[in-house]
């Protein structure tokens, strides 16, 4: 019998193994996000190119400065993820709990910062619905940007709310010494997920704030 | 101190990741200048491939598929195609709409 590591379950022959396939899986499941989230962006660029004006004067309402302060602290936390899981990599317990909370830090930031945007577009009164009180050229299809720029923003704040959770369970389990360099393929899975999240919002990003603001 | 050889294979360098954090900032700012810039149709061009750099860096060496094996490269590029099919497709009918007239208007 070789010997049986704790963490390998029984149909797995040996823990690379085990770690290829979980791996394996979290990049299915990747995919299955990518086509999700693609769907929503399909339409944006549909209705886009449809409403060119209507879409670059409504976009233009959307604070740059804050958008850009975000996606550096989202940048910034996936680096610090990254450290997270070389931590691991280097059975470094310390290290690795504080890179954690670093990233958990990092992405309340955003969050933070997000809700700010969010308050600001109801006192603006910017937020689809009866009270929708847009000054400008065609406030029908500004309206129309405002949902795909809460439903694109609001599922990727979802998605950062979920990776938060993840990571405050990866903290706690790090500080029962859990994970090492022979074991850490929930933090190595988790950083999976929070840099596609990071990725959606590179998109995002440049897709709502930054086209024709020249104009 | 136990041997370390990690189960996910060797370390990343520290000093790689904080190049390739140096260049997904960059790229951002890079970003940021040129919507201030006008070019024309092409600004969605630029911008959207800018974002598709800074997603490669990020996948190939935050997310490690550079050292990963074929089937998660396979796998990673299956999104890519199908997603580019969604937005290819979606986009292509909505341009093309007013090429041939609507009989009978």
């Amino acid at each position: 019998m070789p010997d049986h590591s704790p963490g390998l379950a029984h149909q797995f022959e040996e823990p690379v193994q085990q770690y290829e396939a979980a791996s394996l899986g979290m990049w299915v499941f990747l995919v299955t996000e990518v086509m999700f989230f693609g769907g929503v962006f399909a339409g944006y660029t549909v209705y886009r190119a449809e409403f060119a004006a209507a879409f670059a004067q409504a976009g233009a309402h959307l604070s740059l400065l804050l958008g850009s302060i975000n996606t550096a602290i989202l940048l910034t936390s996936s680096l610090t993820m990254a450290f997270a899981v070389r931590s691991a990599q280097l059975n470094r317990r310390g290290a690795l709990i504080g890179f954690i909370v670093s990233t958990m830090v990092l992405g309340a930031v955003f969050l933070g910062i997000k809700f700010t945007e969010y308050a600001e577009k109801f006192a603006d009164g910017l937020v689809p619905g009866p009270h929708f009180t847009y000054v400008g050229p065609d406030p029908r299809h500004a309206q129309l940007f405002f949902s795909f720029y809460f439903a694109m923003t609001g599922l990727h704040a979802l998605h950062m709310i979920i990776g938060l959770g993840l990571l405050g369970v990866l903290a706690f389990q790090a500080s029962r010494d859990r994970f090492g360099a022979a074991y850490h393929t929930p933090v190595e899975m988790t950083a999976l997920y929070w840099h596609f999240v990071d990725i959606v919002w590179l998109f995002l990003f440049p897709l709502l704030y930054l086209i024709d603001r020249h104009g | 101190m136990e041997p370390t050889t990690s189960l996910s294979g060797p370390p990343t360098s520290a000093r790689r990741y904080f190049v390739v954090y140096a260049a997904l900032i960059a790229l951002t700012g890079i970003n940021i200048g040129l919507a201030f810039v006008d070019l024309g149709r092409c600004n969605v061009v630029v911008v959207v491939a800018i974002a598709v750099c800074q997603a490669t860096l990020s996948a190939l060496y935050f997310m490690n598929l550079r050292d990963s094996p074929r089937l998660t490269w396979l796998v990673a590029t299956a999104a890519v195609v199908w997603l580019i099919i969604l937005i290819t497709a979606a986009i292509a009918d909505v341009l093309t709409r007013g090429w041939l007239g609507t009989p009978g208007s």
